[in-house]
């Protein structure tokens, strides 16, 4: 099986969650776009594991999504967290820990 | 019970009573710590006496026994026991020990009733018995050194006991440096006996030694000069006395204690259980004898001359100590010990008459303000005179006979050592001068403002002043207290002075030639190896010298009565006709101004230097150097840090994009 594709399309996903990390201001959808490049990964993984017949990366990409999951619950946690506190829901604000 | 059980339970009940006192002093009432501190050390007393008896139960060349309670260190070859040796010496010594600090307890018991500080006291005096006893009892060096310092603790803890007095803190920091001083040269010769002998343990390294050295190897004359800086630091002898006179600011009883009976003979004792090595080292034994022999004279000299009571009383202790040093460094090891003896009875007796004279002169200490106290005080009068009359060596009191074995075992080994014969005659006569200068000055004479009042019944009481500067005292932490106490109205005092008196007059009698030789035959188990066991002055020597004594001591008797008795004008005409010499003895040979412009001047001298230039420039520059680089690098490295969350992400993502382009390149 050719993983051509795959990859083109995982390393795609990978581009857009990372341009969207680097350019947007709201920590949400810098969220999505982290969860974006984490499946972009996990893509790759599968398509690898597949062409390569071993089903380890196919394992790795389950634990990656648990991973993802943990990440989300914490991160939407906080973005909740300063929305009630009233904090400006905008990552250039939010820049306390400047040395 | 062997003799070493009840050995440990000598050093047990002192450190319990200690730490009983220490823990309960809140819940103690009135003289409840006096009694507990008194009653553990006469059980210690009871309990030296069953180790006595038990090591007469046993054959005589079987009487050396050692026993450890644990293993103190053990590493690569060294092998160091928490033990204990009871031999004839140490059971001797634990015996001087524990019955004269008994009395001197029950003294205190009544003496330091008034004082704030009474709980404190027992506490500190009953770990000096402890410490003391550490040190008689050690089995080994290291047992030894530890004893010796737990000592110089205690002493510094006393001597500074009223802690809000400028001067007696300053004392104890003094007599702190200076046995320190001592300490250190005991450590040293405990590294070289260890480093040419491989064992600490005492029986073990005498052993070793006979069998290493020769006769006047370096190292052994090394060690033994070593041992002697110990000793002689602990012992006042000179030039490490200059400590003693100071450490009279502390209590009356602590003077007798420790500055008189117990803790400075702790040198003489050091010299005699060391005798083996100081036999292989005679070259060090008559360095030890002629110091001991400047320092009977020199401190005779002072006596004569010095004002304040209680420092009187402190110079005759170092030139009895300088008595005690020459006989045990010629080898004249039971003479010494016994001088050990008696000198601690009335010696400890004096002090304890003296306390009660000061209190009588609400703590007034200048025997020029005294007189006349036959009438008003006739228990301590008397008792004083005991005293003097023992230190002056008056026939048939101890002091007698136990001075004279010395010298006439100094004349019979001949030679140079006529010196030590002769210069202690000289030594004994400025004795009995100045023992009777305080036997008359107190007693006789009209009676001073303070004795009037006493024999009206009436103790005066001053503002309590230092009676070295005249400063007002704070009250607050004890000093003496509001109440002063006399021997003649506690008798807790009068007992234990009426003990030390009995003692101080008749204890000679243990040893008259030709009659008894009661502690020589005791202590021969510990000495029997010595090369002067056979070297004993022959009974007529012997008489011939007491007789040249009693001569002597009259002699002094009769000069000091002529002066301040029959014509009272005739020292200050003196002091007026001789001011040099009045002022150099006054000033005390001026020992501390020659330490003070020797030692303690170029050594605040080398500190200011490094102070002003060492630490200022160099030790300064190297911290705020290193200050510097760090403060620099952080300047720097802050500028990445701009709370830009975006930024850092993508520094990440071009980093990692870097990265990837590297590989790329490499690979390609």
């Amino acid at each position: 099986m050719d993983v051509t594709w795959y990859i083109v399309l995982s390393a795609l996903l990978f581009a857009i969650g990372a341009g969207g990390v680097l350019i947007r201001r709201s920590p949400l959808v810098i969220l999505l776009c982290l969860e974006l490049m984490l499946n972009a990964g996990n893509l790759a993984l599968v398509a690898f594991s597949r062409s390569s017949g071993n089903e380890e990366g196919q394992v790795f990409a389950l634990i990656v999504m648990v991973v993802a999951a943990c990440e989300v619950v914490v991160g939407l946690g906080l973005i909740v967290a300063m929305f009630r506190r009233r904090i400006p829901l905008n990552v250039d604000d939010i820049r306390e820990l400047r040395g | 019970m062997s003799a070493t059980s009840w050995a440990w339970l000598v050093l047990a009940l002192p450190l319990a009573g200690s730490m009983v006192i220490a823990c309960g002093w809140r819940a103690l009432p009135g003289r409840t710590a006096g009694w507990i501190g008194t009653g553990a050390i006469t059980l210690a007393f009871i309990c030296s006496l069953g180790a006595l008896i038990q090591l007469q139960g046993e054959p005589s060349d079987a009487r050396e026994l050692t026993d450890s309670l644990y293993s103190y260190a053990s590493a690569a070859g060294l092998d160091i026991q928490l033990g204990i040796l009871v031999d004839p010496l140490s059971v001797f010594m634990c015996l001087v020990v524990t019955g004269v600090s008994a009395l001197i307890h029950l003294y205190s018991l009544a003496y330091m009733d008034s004082d704030r500080g009474y709980s404190r006291f027992f506490s500190y005096l009953n770990f000096f018995v402890f410490s003391m006893l550490l040190l008689v009892l050690a089995g080994n060096f290291v047992i030894l050194i530890v004893g010796w310092a737990f000592v110089g603790f205690a002493s510094y803890a006393l001597i500074s006991f009223w802690y809000r007095r400028y001067t007696a803190t300053t004392a104890g920091m003094k007599a702190f440096v200076i046995n320190v001083v001592g300490d250190v040269g005991l450590v040293l010769a405990a590294f070289f006996i260890f480093r040419e002998l491989g064992t600490f343990d005492f029986l073990a390294s005498f052993d070793a030694a006979r069998e290493t050295f020769t006769t006047n190897e370096g190292v052994v004359v090394a060690i033994c000069l070593l041992i002697c800086v110990g000793a002689f630091a602990k012992s006042a002898q000179v030039p490490l006395h200059t400590w003693l006179p100071d450490a009279m600011e502390g209590p009356t009883p602590v003077s007798a204690l420790i500055h008189a009976a117990t803790m400075v003979t702790a040198g003489v004792y050091l010299i005699a259980r060391m005798f083996p090595l100081f036999e292989l080292a005679p070259t060090a034994a008559d360095i030890a004898a002629f110091l001991g022999l400047a320092t009977l004279l020199i401190a005779a000299t002072i006596a004569l001359a010095v004002t304040d009571l209680k420092r009187i009383i402190a110079y005759s202790t170092m030139s009895q100590i300088g008595y005690m040093i020459v006989g045990v460094s010629i080898g004249a090891y039971g003479a010494g010990l016994f001088h050990l003896m008696t000198h601690a009875f009335f010696k400890a007796l004096l002090f304890m008459a003296a306390g009660s004279v000061i209190a009588a002169m609400a703590n007034r200490q200048n025997i020029d303000l005294m007189g006349g106290f036959w009438r008003a005080m006739p228990f301590t009068s008397r008792l004083l005179i005991v005293g003097c009359l023992a230190l002056a060596a008056f026939p048939f009191t101890s002091g007698f006979f136990s001075k004279d074995e010395i010298l006439v075992f100094a004349a019979d080994r001949g030679g140079m050592y006529w010196i030590f014969a002769i210069g202690g005659y000289l030594g004994a006569l400025l004795t009995a001068f100045y023992s009777f200068r305080i036997g008359f000055r107190v007693v006789t004479g009209e009676p001073v403002a303070e004795a009037r009042e006493l024999e009206r019944g009436h103790i005066v009481h001053a503002e309590p002043e230092n009676p070295a500067t005249g400063e007002r005292e704070d009250v607050d932490v004890g000093f003496p207290g509001p109440e002063h106490h006399i021997a003649e109205r506690e008798w807790p005092m009068r007992v234990a002075m009426a003990v030390l008196g009995f003692g101080a007059l008749f204890a000679g009698l243990i040893q008259i030639p030709g009659v008894d030789d009661v502690l020589e035959s005791f202590l021969e188990p510990t000495f029997e190896s010595s090369i002067f066991h056979d070297t004993v002055p022959t009974d007529s020597a012997a008489w011939i010298g007491l007789g040249v004594g009693a001569v002597i001591a009259l002699a002094g008797i009769w000069f000091a009565y002529l002066c301040y008795v029959r014509r009272p004008g005739i020292t200050a005409r003196m002091v007026e006709r001789l001011p040099r010499a009045h002022r150099f003895l006054f000033n005390k040979w001026y020992f501390d101004e020659v330490q003070d412009a020797l030692v303690y001047r170029p050594a605040i001298a080398v500190g200011r230097f490094s102070n002003a230039v060492f630490e200022r420039f160099v030790v300064d520059g190297i911290v705020q150097g290193a200050v510097g680089v760090a403060r620099g690098a952080g300047a720097v490295v802050r500028g990445a840090q701009s709370g830009f969350v975006r930024a850092y992400a993508l520094l990440l993502v071009g980093g990692f994009l870097a990265l990837g382009v590297y590989f790329l390149v490499v690979s390609s």
